[in-house]
């Protein structure tokens, strides 16, 4: 039940700095989730914030307390591990109970501590057995019985579900958030790289790119309004088209002629200055709608169809030397393999990156 | 340096012997059962019976020396221990109620007991200290080394070493054994350490801690290596402290481990021999069943019946120390 502050906080081991410049405040009650291609740094984060890596650089408080020097244990803080980590020569109840023995809390005390949190996490009836008894699902369980019955300020979860099978993943994950919805004020930090996890999951999403902060916004801020082309690309799936072009009018709205050929025409100010300015133009595949060739945006031919049932995905050559773009269509077009199509966008739908930053912030 | 040629040859001789005999044998039974017959089938029954005689070919050796060297003298040993000292006269179990009745034995039995009770223990103890605390030091690694050193030694060798270490010189010439220097510098009168009946024992017992200590540590060092590190830092942020780490989540991960090493030292401790007999041969109440057995079988007694009974004994009590050791190591393999 508490806030997180990081200020300027980095970490580099010798000459190579791993995370740089991290500005981050968090509120109770709030379930961040980290977020970030593989090496990107989530984890190292997270460890930071749990104690298990130094901070070498800046100041991590936790409700206003400077935790940089503090161990582990008197952060408040749980942790919920990716491998699970739980005790293997402990039961399930003894696994959970640990860290109040060590606190030295009485009997009575930890016993309705542990029973607590079994009911919650409907694990009573396994309480007695040892962790190779226990599936996947019920390990990882366990591991956040671990951390409930500590009582935390701030809870930790490293990537808790990627070792879990895909249909175990979904059913963990709901229970996740119901959870959550069960202790409303508790603080949650979340690492995934899994971006279904984090839309699903997150009160807000840090999208962490190259050692650095890329975005901080709710899910659908970040869907929405992707502040630069890493975090576009990085959420959603497919990953959004990126096409070159020039400004070719400016105003409330921003005209821009593709290097492709075609005009594509999106609700994003721009000013005079930004006139002949070279651009890459976003379209999400979902956003990619069949057009009159007149207006259409993209032209051309379908090369490869992915019926998926609800949709399907269309890979659409784009010309020599350029990847191809993807459109997701509601329903099954397999016909259209080898087609030619026109496809636009509505200008709603569109975004503009000069430098890989988004025209939507200035 | 004729010696040494000699050791060389044999060992040439012995390698040459086993080459010759695995690609001899091989290649008559490929003569006999050829692959390249000239129909098919008469080529995969070839193969197929080819494939049923190799393994006992190549494991021939090998039963034939642990026929003769294991499972005869187990036979002969048990024969003999139903017979009097010459092996001639039939004595039923004479020699059994005469080892009951002897001092000696007793005294044996005893010793071997302390043996048991200090030496596996201490030897795994230090280990598991020495695993421990290597793996979190720079200079770690030397510091295995020369720990694990005595594991080279042979156990006479080692004997011989230590005899300096308890080396006794009358009180005011000059002590060469480092022991009685040390007891001389501070002060003290000189002792004959290993003629100090009983704690004698606990002296001779040092070295095979010594020895013992290098493999205990190498093995549990890789344990601890194998633990997952994220139960460690699990327990860090559980709030264990060093010692509580240790003991509460490391050792106990590595029981199985600490198990077999304990075993195995407790079966050399019952087959102890060659450093009482180099240091004591028993004397001042040192002995233990091995050197008694030696003893009576080979030295002064030349007592067969009384040799192969103590042989016995010695067999029954490691038998199944072993077995439940094997079962251990295997179940670890297994990764239980």
């Amino acid at each position: 039940m508490a806030n997180l502050k990081l200020t300027s906080v980095e970490k580099s081991y010798g000459d190579v700095h791993v995370l740089r410049d991290i500005d981050l405040s968090i509120e109770q009650g709030e379930l961040i989730v980290f977020v970030g291609p593989s090496g990107c740094g989530k984890s190292t984060l997270l460890r930071m914030i749990a104690g298990l890596e130094t901070i070498t650089g800046g100041t991590l408080e936790i409700d206003g307390d400077v935790m940089n020097a503090v161990p582990p244990a008197q952060r408040g803080i749980a942790m919920v591990f990716q491998s699970y980590a739980l005790y293997p020569h402990m039961t399930v109840r003894d696994n959970m109970a640990f860290a109040l023995k060590i606190a030295k809390k009485t009997r009575s005390e930890i016993d309705a501590a542990v029973e607590k949190a079994a009911g919650i996490l409907q694990l009573t009836p396994y309480l007695d057995r040892l962790p190779k008894a226990l599936s996947g699902g019920q390990r990882q369980r366990v591991a956040i019985g671990r951390a409930i019955v500590r009582d935390p300020k701030v809870y930790l979860f490293d990537e808790p579900l990627s070792n879990l099978d895909a249909a175990l993943r979904v059913a963990t994950r709901i229970e996740i958030a119901q959870l959550k919805e069960k202790m409303p004020d508790s603080t949650m930090i979340y690492v995934t790289h899994d971006q279904v996890e984090a839309m699903t999951l997150a009160s807000r999403i840090v999208v962490l790119a190259g050692g650095g902060i890329a975005q901080v916004g709710t899910p659908m801020e970040l869907y929405e309004r992707p502040r630069n082309e890493f975090v576009a690309q990085f959420i959603g799936s497919p990953s959004m088209n990126l096409l070159d072009g020039k400004i070719v009018a400016t105003g409330k709205v921003t005209e821009v002629q593709l290097a492709s050929g075609g005009k594509v025409v999106g609700n994003v100010p721009t000013v005079d200055a930004d006139l002949g300015r070279a651009v890459r133009v976003g379209i999400r595949p979902e956003h990619l709608v069949p057009a009159e060739p007149g207006k259409a945006v993209c032209t051309g031919v379908v090369t490869i169809t992915e019926a998926l049932g609800e949709v399907t995905l269309l890979y659409i050559d784009a010309g020599e030397g350029r990847a191809p773009i993807v459109a997701k269509l509601p329903g099954i077009h397999q016909g259209l393999r080898h087609k030619p199509v026109a496809l636009g966008a509505e200008p709603d739908k569109i975004h503009l990156f000069a430098d890989g930053q988004s025209l939507l912030y200035r | 340096m004729n010696q040494l040629w000699m050791a060389l040859l044999t060992i040439a001789l012995g390698i040459a012997g086993a080459v010759v005999y695995f690609w001899g044998a091989n290649a008559i039974l490929d003569r006999i059962f050829p692959s390249r017959a000239p129909d098919m089938q008469t080529a995969s029954r070839n193969i197929r019976r080819a494939a049923l005689v190799r393994p006992w070919l190549f494991l021939a050796p090998a039963l034939f020396a642990l026929c003769l060297y294991l499972v005869y003298p187990v036979i002969a040993s048990t024969w003999l221990a139903f017979h009097d000292r010459s092996g001639d006269r039939f004595v039923g179990l004479d020699n059994f109620r005469w080892l009951l009745g002897d001092a000696g034995f007793r005294e044996s039995m005893f010793n071997n007991f302390l043996w048991l009770l200090v030496v596996p223990a201490a030897s795994t103890f230090l280990g598991l200290l020495a695993a421990a605390l290597t793996d979190r030091i720079a200079w770690g690694n030397l510091a295995k080394s020369l720990i694990f050193m005595p594991m080279a030694i042979s156990f006479v060798g080692a004997a011989v070493i230590w005899k300096f270490v308890y080396d006794y010189r009358a009180a005011g010439s000059d002590q060469i054994g480092i022991l009685n220097a040390i007891v001389v510098a501070f002060g003290g009168e000189p002792q004959a350490w290993i003629a100090i009946p009983f704690w004698n024992n606990f002296l001779l017992m040092a070295i095979l801690v010594w020895i013992q200590t290098g493999f205990a540590m190498v093995i549990l060092s890789a344990a601890l290596r194998g633990i997952p590190e994220e139960t460690i830092e699990a327990a860090v942020l559980d709030g264990a402290s060093g010692v509580q780490i240790f003991f509460r989540i490391m050792v106990p991960q590595i029981w199985g481990t600490i198990a077999v090493v304990w075993t195995t030292i407790t079966i050399t401790v019952l087959k102890v021999f060659d450093i009482v007999l180099a240091m004591t041969n028993g004397q001042w109440n040192s002995n233990v069943l091995a050197n008694l057995m030696f003893d009576w079988m080979f030295r002064g007694g030349g007592d067969f019946g009384r040799g192969a009974t103590i042989a016995l004994v010695i067999m029954v009590l490691v038998v199944p120390i072993m077995i439940w050791n094997i079962r251990n190591a295997r179940r670890e393999m297994e990764g239980k």
